[in-house]
């Protein structure tokens, strides 16, 4: 088992379809009941890196479907350590929940309780828009996908409209719209399946195969004493690449 | 031409509480849904500014603002708003949009179904009235009494229930008594066990996720031959065993995952308030739980002894309280002048704080039990228990004026058993309070339980 491994966090607001995504995404069927999640839930995924080129190889991705009440929020930080990759989710029936992105990833950034915006405005509501994604793109540096979920439940109109408010157009981030309930949304070859594919690459190669050290992995929370049991030692050298190397950060190869 | 004088204020105040009633909606209720359909929007902030007209119409009374005779027409009128929008219209459209979210019904049935329905709710909102000794004889059958005395019996219920629990929770939540100390080091350790937790979840999950590819291969290679048929029976069903038994233990692990992370919030929000209790805003929290547990202890004593000594007041506290002053503590005023001044500040404070409780305490249940698609008849019902409680604390204001501005309600209200609806919500003050403290001690019980059962179990299983 020694894979190696990104993470991708899945945020956005309580009832989006997180859970539904992510079950389909990782065991590729849909979920038959699902109750609001409570904390995390974590799947795994087998991911062929850059596939049918030679440069083929295999990766875990690790999706963190990350529960999205209101009264857990105290808590939530714990799960943003060491994120690779973030998928934003919200619900095209409800057009709050977009809206609502630009906390999710103003929460994000604050994950160690530091005002990352001091000196600028307060809150993200009251912050311009592009002022405040500016500042997301200087502290983040990581891939963001966003997705619309319950694609089946609106029509054509509503769907023109909601494209028209693109919040990933501003993010600069791709944007897919799924029907969780449908295999078909993400079948190998569709659009869809496309651009999660090279999100994914996108995501393992910002982890592996450059240099550029984001400020994200600087800030990990050093909890004392943590030492996962299963943990062996922390280097990777790509067969692939010239020896120059990355990431010098506590990783725990599987 | 002061009847006309006089509808013109009460309309423009009722239009000045219907804009409330939408703001409200809007930016407090409705905060994360985005709204689709306005009659819902019109329907919520319709029965607001009824109800607020009912409070305004008691304070003019004190006062002596308009017109008597315009102060009775507006009155009545608006009882019989009120009670149109509580026994029909809402029902109708909760039962309505109740029957078009299933899917099963197709649309051309769901007006006659919603009819049904409808007819439904309405015996049943008869049939409770006859449990109750709400009338005196001589009421008529289909007059306002009637209706008003059974909204008020399911408002009464949902006041006495909130204010028992509002009375306890208040000490509760806000005395330093009750806070259980966490220190840093209980936090630290609780997130070291959920993180060790998941990454025991994601290694159990990367081996079916292995085993499952390998399976895969498997059968894609040895499909051919006799030997390799059953090898791969064989290896089939030691690797379904092996995944069978990792998924069992995946899902306890999960379990315990969530119960830490449960844990994790409570500490994290005991905190919060430990820092909380240090600034002046929690020392006067503090102050006024000790204040509030005085007063429900009080409040309790007072219900026990009501009920069993038979006893309904039949003073008001104004009167009563000025006759105090004035006998045992020897102050001289006017007592007719003062009492008016003071059942309109009374009367003001209590209106004032009981619309502000409900509102908040609607939207503190609006955001915990809704989602995006049954927030429509969520705000449906909230709508419904705000007029019912409203038009009811009405009735039990009766008990709080003196009595010459009782007798707008009395005028109106002829046929009602007032002391009833006190005695009734004494009753249920007292169940609710005594409910409330048995199960918040039961609640808290467990919380300091888990942690150290948690701890030591984790230190087994490692």
């Amino acid at each position: 088992m020694s894979l190696d491994k990104v993470r991708v966090v899945f945020l956005g607001d309580t009832g989006c379809g997180k859970s539904s995504l992510v079950n389909l995404i990782a065991n590729n069927e849909v979920l038959a009941n699902s109750w609001t999640t409570v904390g995390c839930q974590i799947e795994v995924k087998l991911h062929e890196y850059k596939e049918d080129t030679s440069h083929q190889k295999q990766f875990f991705i690790e999706l963190f479907d990350v529960g999205g009440s209101i009264s857990h929020k105290i808590s939530r930080n714990i799960f943003y350590q060491q994120i690779n990759g973030i998928v934003l989710v919200h619900d095209l029936t409800n057009r709050k929940s977009q809206d609502n992105l630009k906390n999710w990833l103003f929460e994000i950034i604050n994950k160690d309780g530091k005002d990352v915006l001091k000196g600028t405005n307060a809150s993200a509501d009251d912050m311009d828009t592009e002022q405040f994604l500016g500042i997301c793109q200087l502290h983040l540096q990581i891939p963001i996908l966003v997705v619309g979920t319950k694609n089946d439940l609106i029509d054509e109109k509503q769907r023109k409209l909601s494209k028209n408010l693109a919040f990933a157009q501003e993010l600069g981030a791709e944007e897919i719209y799924i029907n969780s309930r449908e295999l078909r949304s993400i079948q190998a070859g569709s659009t869809n399946a496309v651009k999660l594919q090279k999100f994914f690459d996108k995501v393992i190669e910002r982890k592996y195969f450059t240099r550029d050290n984001s400020t994200f992995y600087d800030r990990q929370r050093k909890i004392a004493g943590l030492q996962s049991p299963l943990s062996e030692s922390n280097r990777y050298f790509s067969p692939f690449t010239s020896p120059t190397i990355v990431d010098i950060d506590n990783n725990n190869n599987i | 031409m002061t009847f006309f004088k006089d509808t013109l204020v009460i309309l423009i105040s009722q239009v000045v509480f219907f804009i409330g009633g939408l703001i409200f909606f809007v930016k407090q209720l409705f905060k994360n849904y985005e709204i689709k359909d306005i009659k819902v929007q019109v329907i919520f902030s319709s029965t607001f500014a009824l109800s607020l007209t009912l409070f305004l119409l008691i304070i003019f009374e004190i006062v002596g603002f308009l017109d008597s005779s315009s102060r009775f027409f507006h009155w009545r009128l608006s009882l019989i708003s009120i009670l149109v929008m509580v026994v029909a219209v809402i029902p109708y459209y909760i039962a309505f949009s109740l029957i078009s979210n299933i899917r099963i019904v197709s649309s051309r049935y769901s007006t006659p179904l919603t009819i049904i329905l409808w007819l439904g709710f309405f015996y049943c909102f008869w049939r409770i009235g006859d449990k109750f000794p709400l009338l005196s004889v001589n009421a008529q059958m289909f007059s306002i009494e009637q209706g008003v005395s059974r909204i008020g019996v399911i408002g009464v219920t949902v006041m006495a229930i909130l204010s028992g629990f509002g009375a306890v929770n208040f000490p509760f939540t806000n005395m330093n008594y009750f806070i259980h100390p966490v220190t840093q080091n209980d936090v630290i350790n609780t997130e070291r066990k959920l993180l060790q937790t998941l990454d025991m979840i994601i290694a159990k999950k990367k081996r079916i996720a292995l085993e499952k590819k390998n399976r895969q291969k498997q059968q894609n290679t040895t499909k051919n031959s006799f030997w390799g048929l059953i090898s791969s029976v064989a290896n089939k069903s030691s690797m379904s065993e092996n995944i069978g038994q990792l998924r069992l233990e995946i899902s306890g692990l999960e379990e315990l995952a969530r119960q830490l992370f449960l844990e994790l919030t409570d500490m994290k929000n005991m905190q919060e308030r430990q820092k909380w209790s240090s600034t002046w805003q929690g020392k006067y929290f503090n102050f006024l739980g000790l204040f509030f547990s005085f007063y429900c202890v009080w409040k309790i004593l007072m219900c026990t002894i009501n009920i069993v000594f038979d006893r309904v007041g039949k003073k008001d506290v104004v009167t009563r309280g000025i006759e105090i002053a004035i006998h045992w503590l020897g102050f001289q005023f006017d007592a007719t002048f003062w009492s008016q001044h003071i059942s309109f500040f009374l009367v003001g404070c209590i209106v004032v704080t009981s619309i502000r409780g409900l509102l908040i305490t609607l939207t503190k249940f609006f955001y915990s039990i809704s989602s995006s698609r049954s927030s429509n008849i969520i705000v449906l019902i909230l709508a419904q228990l705000m007029g019912m409680y409203f038009c009811s604390s009405v009735l039990l204001l009766r008990m709080n004026m003196p009595a010459e501005y009782r007798v707008i309600i009395t005028e109106v209200l002829s046929g009602l058993q007032f002391n009833f609806f006190h005695r009734w919500f004494d009753v249920i003050f007292l169940l609710s309070a005594l409910s409330s403290i048995f199960l918040l001690f039961i609640i808290r019980k467990p919380l300091v339980m888990t942690e150290n059962s948690a701890s030591t179990s984790f230190d087994h299983n490692n």
